[in-house]
C-alpha cells in the first residue's frame, strides 16, 4: 500500500459568530490521500469546502476555531501546534494553499519577486536576494512561466497569468501536499485549461506528493482527480473514485449534483437538468438526523429521527444515507 | 420554430467599436452583423477580450457606437435623449455577471420589484394587485415572496439574487433579454436552476434571449443558435448542433477542446 501523505481523522472546526453562536462548518470529516494521488472535493456554495481547506492547514484564526480531530501530514501530527510554529515550519513546506481569489491574492504594491522573497524568508531567514532570484527563476521556468514575470507588478499580468503566478509562489518550497481551492473558477475556459495542466504537471513530475482540489465544477474534478468526495452542510456525504462518484453516485444529493453537469457532448443537449429544490440548511442549528432530508425526495420519517452514519461499500466507497446500496439502486430505478 | 415566429426583433449592421486612437487604438468589435429573431436563444461565445461584452453594451445602448447601425423591430434605433433611452430599455433588459453588484444596496427587494411594475405602467394599480404580481414573479423563480419582503438584496445568496433578477425580467416582460455570463459566479447546482428558468421565461413570454458566455458547453445546452466571436469578429455561426458537433473553424474547435468532458477524453496537451 502506498504511503499516506495526508490523513485527517474526525476533524471538526467551527466559526464563532459575533453573537457567540457556534457554526460547525466542518463536522467530523475524515479523509486520506496517498502519495501521488489527488482528491477532489465537490459541493455547492456554503457547504464547507473552503472552510475544510483552511482547517486542513492547521492554522486557525478567528472566527475559525479548532474543536476536535487530528491532521497528520506524512506521519507528522500537526494538531494542536502553536499557530506561529505552523506558519514557520508547516505552511509552504509541508502543506500549501492556493486561495480561491487569486486575482486579489497578490499584493498590488509588490513585484512578484518580492512576494517570493517574503515566502522564502519566512522559512529560510538567511537566504540572500541572489539565491532567491536564482531559485525563483529555476522554479518558474520549470512551471512554464517566463522569468520576466518576476520583475512585474500583479496588475501587469492577465488573470490566467496571475493565477499561475500564485500557484508557482505557493509551490516554490515544494510542499508535500497542495490544497487548490477553486483555482480556476474566475478564469475563462482557455486559461482554466492552462492552470489545470500546470497542476497536473506538478503532480506527474513529483514536485508535490498529493493534492486536494476543491471546486463545484464536476467535469473538472472528474478530469483532474483520482477520488472525489461530496460535501453537504459540513459533512461528507459520498466518497469514491472519480468514475464511481460521477457515473454511479449513491447519495441522493450526489446524484442531484451529478445531474447538473453541462458538457458540450453529443446527445446531452436538451437533457433536462436535475436541479435540487430548496436551499441548504442553516448550520447554526442544522436539522436533526440527515441534513439533506428536507430536500430529499426519497426521505423517510426515520431520516430525521436519528443520527445517520456513514455506510461503507466494498471497494472503499462510502456514503451517508439511511438506505442500503440495494434500496438506493431500486429507488433510482423507479425514479 | 414555426415560420410565423420569424420576426426580426433586433438587428445590427457593420457594428464597430474602437477604443482609443492612434497607436493606442483597439478595435474591440469589428464590423459585426447580427439578426435576432423573436423567441430565439442566441449565444455569443468567445474567450476573455474577444469583444462579447462590448457588443452587448452597444446593443443595450450603454456605450456609443463607433460605426454601424442598430435596428429595433425594423426601425433604426434612436436613443439620443434620456427619455428615448428609457423607452428603449422597456424593450431590452439585461442580467449581468455579478449579482452582488447588480442591486442598489439601499433599496429593499420590495422596491426593486415595485420599480418593475411601475415601469410597465402599473403605478396606479391597487396595492393588493401589486403584491399579487410580485408574489407571482417570485414563485416563477422558486422564491417565496413572504420570505423576501422587507429584506435587502445582500441578505440573499448569489443564486437567489440571480433568480430575483429573473423575477424582475418576468415583471418587465422586455422583448429582448441580454444575459451576460449570468451563471459564471454561481455554483453548478444553482446554475442548472437559472438556465432552466431562462428557458422557461423564453417559452412563457416569447422573448429573445442573447446569452453571452465563454463556456461553449453552456451555450450548447441553452441556445438555438450560436455565434463564435474572436478578436471582435464572428468567425462561425449557425445552429447550436451544427456549430458544436461539426465545427469548421480551428478557433471553435479549440474552444470546444478547452471545456472538460466526461464521456470523451479531455486532451490537455493542446494548451
Amino acid at each position: 500500500m502506498a504511503k499516506v501523505m495526508l490523513e485527517v481523522n474526525e476533524l471538526t472546526t467551527k466559526y464563532i459568530t459575533r453573537f457567540g453562536e457556534d457554526v460547525y462548518a466542518v463536522d467530523h470529516v475524515s479523509l486520506k490521500v496517498e502519495e501521488g494521488k489527488s482528491l477532489g472535493i465537490a459541493g455547492e456554495s456554503g457547504c464547507g469546502k473552503s472552510t475544510l481547506a483552511l482547517s486542513l492547514m492547521g492554522y486557525y484564526f478567528a472566527p475559525l476555531h479548532y474543536t476536535s480531530g487530528e491532521i497528520i501530514i506524512d506521519g507528522h501530527n500537526i494538531t494542536g501546534m502553536d499557530p506561529d510554529a505552523v506558519r514557520k515550519s508547516i505552511l509552504g513546506t509541508e502543506i500549501a494553499y492556493i486561495p480561491q481569489s487569486a486575482m486579489n491574492a497578490l499584493n498590488p504594491t509588490q513585484k512578484v519577486i518580492s512576494i517570493v522573497e517574503d515566502v522564502i524568508h519566512a522559512h529560510q531567514p538567511d537566504a540572500t536576494k541572489k539565491e532567491i532570484l536564482e531559485l525563483a527563476k529555476e522554479r518558474f521556468g520549470i512551471l512554464g512561466l517566463p522569468a520576466e514575470v518576476l520583475q512585474k507588478y500583479p496588475v501587469e499580468l492577465s488573470g490566467g497569468m496571475k493565477q499561475r503566478t500564485v500557484i508557482a509562489v505557493s509551490v516554490i518550497l515544494l510542499p508535500l501536499v497542495l490544497i487548490a481551492d477553486e483555482p480556476s473558477s474566475a478564469l475563462d475556459v482557455t486559461s482554466q485549461k492552462m492552470v489545470i495542466k500546470m497542476l497536473r504537471d506538478l503532480m506527474e513530475r513529483g514536485y508535490i506528493k498529493a493534492m486536494i482540489f476543491i471546486t463545484h465544477e464536476l467535469p473538472l474534478l472528474y478530469n483532474v482527480t483520482n477520488d472525489i468526495m461530496v460535501m453537504y452542510a459540513g459533512q461528507i456525504v459520498e466518497k469514491g473514485t472519480a468514475k464511481e462518484t460521477v457515473f454511479d453516485p449513491l447519495h441522493p444529493y450526489a446524484k442531484g449534483l451529478m445531474g447538473s453537469i453541462i458538457v458540450p457532448e453529443r446527445g446531452l443537449r436538451g437533457v433536462k437538468l436535475a436541479a435540487i429544490p430548496g436551499v441548504p440548511p442553516n448550520l447554526k442549528n442544522p436539522p436533526p438526523g440527515c441534513r439533506f432530508a428536507p430536500r430529499c425526495k426519497y426521505a423517510q420519517p426515520e431520516c430525521v429521527q436519528r443520527m445517520i452514519y456513514t455506510m461503507k461499500v466494498d471497494g472503499g466507497r462510502e456514503y451517508r444515507c439511511i438506505m442500503t446500496e440495494e434500496q438506493i439502486r431500486k429507488a433510482y430505478k423507479n425514479g | 420554430m414555426a415560420d410565423n415566429n420569424r420576426e426580426i426583433y433586433l438587428s445590427a449592421k457593420g457594428l464597430t467599436k474602437v477604443f482609443g486612437s492612434g497607436s493606442q487604438k483597439t478595435v474591440a468589435v469589428d464590423h459585426v452583423d447580427i439578426e435576432l429573431y423573436k423567441g430565439e436563444i442566441v449565444s455569443i461565445v468567445g474567450e476573455s477580450g474577444s469583444g462579447k461584452t462590448t457588443l452587448a453594451k452597444m446593443l443595450l445602448g450603454l456605450i456609443s457606437v463607433t460605426e454601424g447601425e442598430i435596428y429595433f423591430q425594423g426601425v433604426k434605433r434612436d436613443i439620443r435623449t434620456q427619455k428615448k433611452k428609457q423607452e428603449y430599455w422597456k424593450n431590452i433588459q439585461a442580467i449581468f455577471q455579478d449579482p452582488f453588484s447588480s442591486y442598489n444596496i439601499f433599496s429593499k427587494i420590495d422596491a426593486v420589484l415595485l420599480d418593475c411594475i411601475n415601469m410597465r405602467g402599473g403605478r396606479r394599480l391597487p396595492r393588493a394587485k401589486k403584491i399579487e404580481m410580485m408574489a407571482e414573479a417570485c414563485s416563477f423563480v422558486n422564491l417565496k415572496w413572504e420570505e423576501l419582503t422587507n429584506k435587502y438584496p445582500f441578505e440573499l445568496s448569489g443564486g437567489q439574487m440571480q433568480r430575483l433578477m429573473i423575477a424582475r425580467i418576468f415583471l418587465l416582460k422586455p422583448k429582448i433579454l441580454l444575459a451576460d455570463e449570468p451563471t459564471s459566479m454561481i455554483d453548478a447546482c444553482s446554475r442548472a436552476t437559472i438556465l432552466e428558468m431562462l428557458m422557461n421565461l423564453r417559452d412563457e413570454t416569447g422573448m429573445t434571449v442573447i446569452f453571452i458566455t465563454h463556456d461553449i458547453g453552456l451555450a450548447y445546452y441553452v441556445s438555438d443558435s450560436v455565434f463564435i466571436m474572436e478578436h471582435g469578429k464572428f468567425v462561425e455561426s449557425g445552429t447550436a448542433d451544427s456549430v458544436i458537433l461539426y465545427p469548421s473553424q480551428p478557433y471553435t474547435r479549440r474552444l470546444i477542446s478547452d471545456v472538460p468532458k466526461i464521456h470523451e477524453v479531455w486532451d490537455l496537451s493542446t494548451v
